[in-house]
């Protein structure tokens, strides 16, 4: 029993605790009311909302694959997780971004 | 003896593991369908065919409501989760029930703001950016109802067999899969709602 007592100590950054839960989510409170406060009651330009919001949103899905996922590279499996994931987000910016610039671009051609 | 028994311990974790990150390569993949959805939406949202943009249909107080029951659902299976690794049933079942919970407020809210769409003549079939919107939104609803439907089995898995290994590396992988929807929430709330009411 020991033993495995032992194992969930080292295993505590796959798993996470009570404190890292809350931690967690009050960053995630507080990152969720700022952008709905700037787009519903905020008197802000277009271009500093659109970009405060985004900001936000990126920093948002850091805390929670940090503190809700546990994704780290402390331990053995959260190193192979976290990889993966950088590796997919690479894919992702490169299928959406790309696939915006482009269809953005022809749509301006056809325009002139 | 030790030895051996922490050995086998070991291996039987390391089989665990393997399971939870190959169910955290299909999320990846997962990841890959939700950002062609993201992309079809940023090329379409200006489509309107004359009809209603976001501006005239989104309302935000509704959405911030709807995205405070998923966060809530969200800490709540990490409660879930911890009581599950510290063997306690009776708080992995409570904590699972009230993320049920928050889930179905979550999923009935959209549904009624689905309705409500569709009522008024804003239905999929009308616009370009109305068939991207409810591609989109309603993917991310099929998944966090699969999510539902797999925590109620997870509920009488528990109720019936307790804690064991396997039952507790399902409660990973389904861990995983709640947080995971709490992250493509977050895109969907920014990127459709937030950016298109600005």
């Amino acid at each position: 029993m020991s033993q495995h007592n032992a194992n969930s100590v080292d295993h505590a950054a796959d798993h996470g605790d009570v404190k890292s839960y809350v931690i967690g989510f009050v960053l995630s409170v507080i990152l969720t009311a700022i952008p709905f406060w700037m787009v519903m009651e905020g008197d802000f330009s277009k271009g500093a909302t659109i970009w405060s919001i985004v900001t936000m949103g990126v920093v948002q899905i850091w805390v929670h694959l940090k503190y809700f996922l546990h994704l780290n590279f402390v331990t053995e499996d959260g190193k192979a997780s976290t990889i993966s994931f950088l590796f997919s987000a690479l894919i992702i910016i490169m299928v959406v971004g790309l696939s915006v610039w482009i269809i953005y671009e022809s749509n301006a051609m056809m325009m002139y | 003896m030790s030895t051996v028994a922490t050995d086998m311990h070991h291996e039987h974790e390391h089989h665990e593991n393997n399971n939870v990150f190959g169910f955290w390569i299909y999320l990846m993949t997962d990841c890959l369908l939700f950002a062609s959805f993201f992309a079809t939406y940023a090329v379409l949202f200006m489509n309107t065919a004359g009809g209603v943009s976001g501006k005239d249909i989104f309302e935000l107080d509704f959405v911030a409501v709807e995205t405070a029951a998923l966060l809530l659902s969200s800490i709540t299976f990490g409660f879930s989760m911890i009581c599950a690794h510290k063997q306690n049933k009776g708080g992995t079942l409570l904590w699972l029930v009230v993320t049920w919970a928050f889930g179905a407020v979550f999923i009935g809210m959209e549904i009624y703001e689905f309705h409500h769409l569709i009522e008024h003549g804003n239905g999929p079939q009308t616009s370009a950016f109305l068939t991207a919107f409810f591609s989109l939104v309603g993917l991310h609803g099929l998944h966090v109802t699969s999510g539902l439907i797999w925590m109620t089995i997870m509920i009488i898995e528990v109720l019936r067999r307790g804690l064991g290994n396997q039952t507790v590396t399902r409660l990973s992988a389904l861990s995983l899969f709640w947080h995971f929807l709490d992250i493509v929430w977050i895109c969907v709330f920014t990127v459709v709602y937030l950016m298109g009411a600005v």
